[in-house]
């Protein structure tokens, strides 16, 4: 066993876990945080997004150890109590999810990519963007719509982005 | 994954005298590699020591010669330094080419390298520009660094620390992309130096990237993607494999080559 000490939604964790233990498998069994999803487990499909020092990247391959001292926001850190964040906001507003299996790293994904693209990135980007996250409902259509959206949305809602 | 345990030195000195005295011990950068080796059990090392913590290892210089980055560097912080963009812009391309977004925050230059994966893009860029592979022994000249697949010159325990790049007049990199894994199915990375051309393949051939030398002297006589028009490359030595069998891939490489000397000329 080993310690780990990271702050995950803004709250400071310490735990001592198997050397093992992936972020993903950290976040899910350890913290209880199982909004992030596991769906390949091979780094394909985009279902275990987060952040990590502000940085989207797959949780199913990176150590929980590798993260000693950093940041780590999940879908769960977005919202402001019962306000959702603005891009969850144009998801539910604009039919972005069907099974929803997707969402969480959809939505981290889309986040990080309206922080380095700016909120008026045009559906070609977006499109180009999300070549790390796979969808098997939607046809990604809607997706694309929510998160053009969700950017201009972000845009108006500076002080939730510079929270996060 | 087989059970390991996990070091995180923070100067270079700890980690070489660390990988000096472990058995069985392995570096760990991005991960992005490793882990889905160990996942797998194709790896199962009974020391993992993380490179990330390393000062020593990250940034991007720029000299009026050439461009040298840090082991640690991500592919997403090449893909968008200014100093890289300006100088090499060929390289930049080719790191914002790797994988995708998440991909590029995580996965790393030296690790790329070190790994020498025969559909890496990286060492393309290396070959074909001439690098050279800074390590905590000694410097490589690419040329003496990539040995086939997934050999490289490193020794046991010797740490990649950067890589520098000399600045070409001009340069280009295409890639036709494995659109499953997003790894080069072929791709073309060509130069243009004083004195030299350099056109270097990775994705294609059976023992890893290589350079293709009828294209280089063509284009040294004259560099336009019309010299290279006729000029096929032979299957032979080529890669088979489900994704697609060596004549195509030869023919990839024609084709990519010529859109890397387009994509060079046409830069301003
Ligand atoms: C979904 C996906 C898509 C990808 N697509 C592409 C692609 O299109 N093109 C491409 O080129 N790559 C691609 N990759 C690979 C990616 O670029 C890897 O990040 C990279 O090949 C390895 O870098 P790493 O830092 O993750 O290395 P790690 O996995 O940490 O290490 C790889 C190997 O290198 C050794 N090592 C690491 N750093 C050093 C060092 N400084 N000195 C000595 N040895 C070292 C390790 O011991 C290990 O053996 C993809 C990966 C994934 C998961
Ligand atoms: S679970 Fe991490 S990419 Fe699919
Ligand atoms: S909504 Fe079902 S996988 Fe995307």
């Amino acid at each position: 066993m080993a310690a780990v000490s990271m702050t995950v939604n803004g709250r400071s964790v310490t735990a001592d876990i198997d050397p093992r233990t992936l972020l993903v498998q950290f976040l899910r069994e350890d913290l209880r945080l199982t909004g992030t999803h596991v769906g390949c487990d091979t780094s394909q499909c985009g279902a275990c997004v987060v952040h990590l020092d502000g940085k989207a990247v797959k949780a199913c391959t990176i150590l929980a150890l590798q993260c000693e001292g950093a940041h780590v926001t999940t879908i769960e850190g977005l919202a402001n109590g019962t306000e959702l964040h603005p891009m969850q906001a144009a998801f539910r507003e604009h039919h972005g999810l069907q099974c929803g299996f997707c969402t969480p790293g959809m939505i981290m994904t889309a986040v990080d990519l309206v922080n380095r693209k700016g909120s008026d990135v045009d559906e070609h980007t977006i499109r180009h963007e999300l070549e790390g996250n796979l969808c098997r409902c939607t046809g990604y259509h809607n997706i694309v719509k929510a998160i053009a959206a969700g950017a201009r949305a972000m845009a108006q809602a500076p002080l939730r982005q510079a929270a996060e | 994954m087989y059970a390991f345990a996990f070091h995180r030195p923070t100067s270079l000195r700890q980690a070489a005298s660390l990988v000096g005295k472990l058995e069985d011990a392995k570096f760990i950068a991005g991960g992005h590699t490793l882990l889905p080796t160990m996942k797998q059990r194709l790896a199962g090392p009974a020391n993992l020591i993380d490179l990330n913590a390393i000062p020593e290892l990250a940034g991007i210089e720029r000299s009026a010669r050439a461009v040298t980055i840090g082991a640690l560097t991500r592919h997403a912080e090449v893909a968008e330094s200014k100093d890289v963009r300006e100088a090499i812009p060929a390289l930049a391309e080719l790191a914002q080419m790797i994988g995708d977004p998440a991909v590029r925050h995580r996965g790393t230059l030296g690790g790329s390298v070190a790994n020498n994966d025969p559909a890496a893009d990286y060492p393309a860029a290396c070959l074909g520009l001439a690098a050279t592979i800074v390590t905590n022994k000694r410097k490589i000249a690419a040329d003496d660094f990539f040995k086939g697949l997934f050999e490289t010159a490193l020794e046991e325990g010797e740490i990649v620390t950067r890589v520098s790049f000399p600045i070409p007049q001009r340069a280009g990199y295409m890639k036709f992309r494995n659109p499953a894994s997003r790894y080069a199915l072929v791709g073309v990375f060509v130069a243009k130096r004083a004195g030299e051309v350099r056109v270097a393949v990775t994705g294609a051939g059976a023992n890893g990237v290589f350079r293709w030398k009828e294209a280089e002297e063509r284009l040294k006589a004259r560099f336009a993607a019309k010299s290279l028009v006729g000029l096929s490359h032979s299957p032979e030595g080529l890669n088979s494999d489900i994704h697609a069998d060596a004549q195509y891939r030869a023919h990839l490489i024609g084709v990519m080559a010529r859109r890397a000397v387009e994509a060079a000329s046409n830069r301003e």
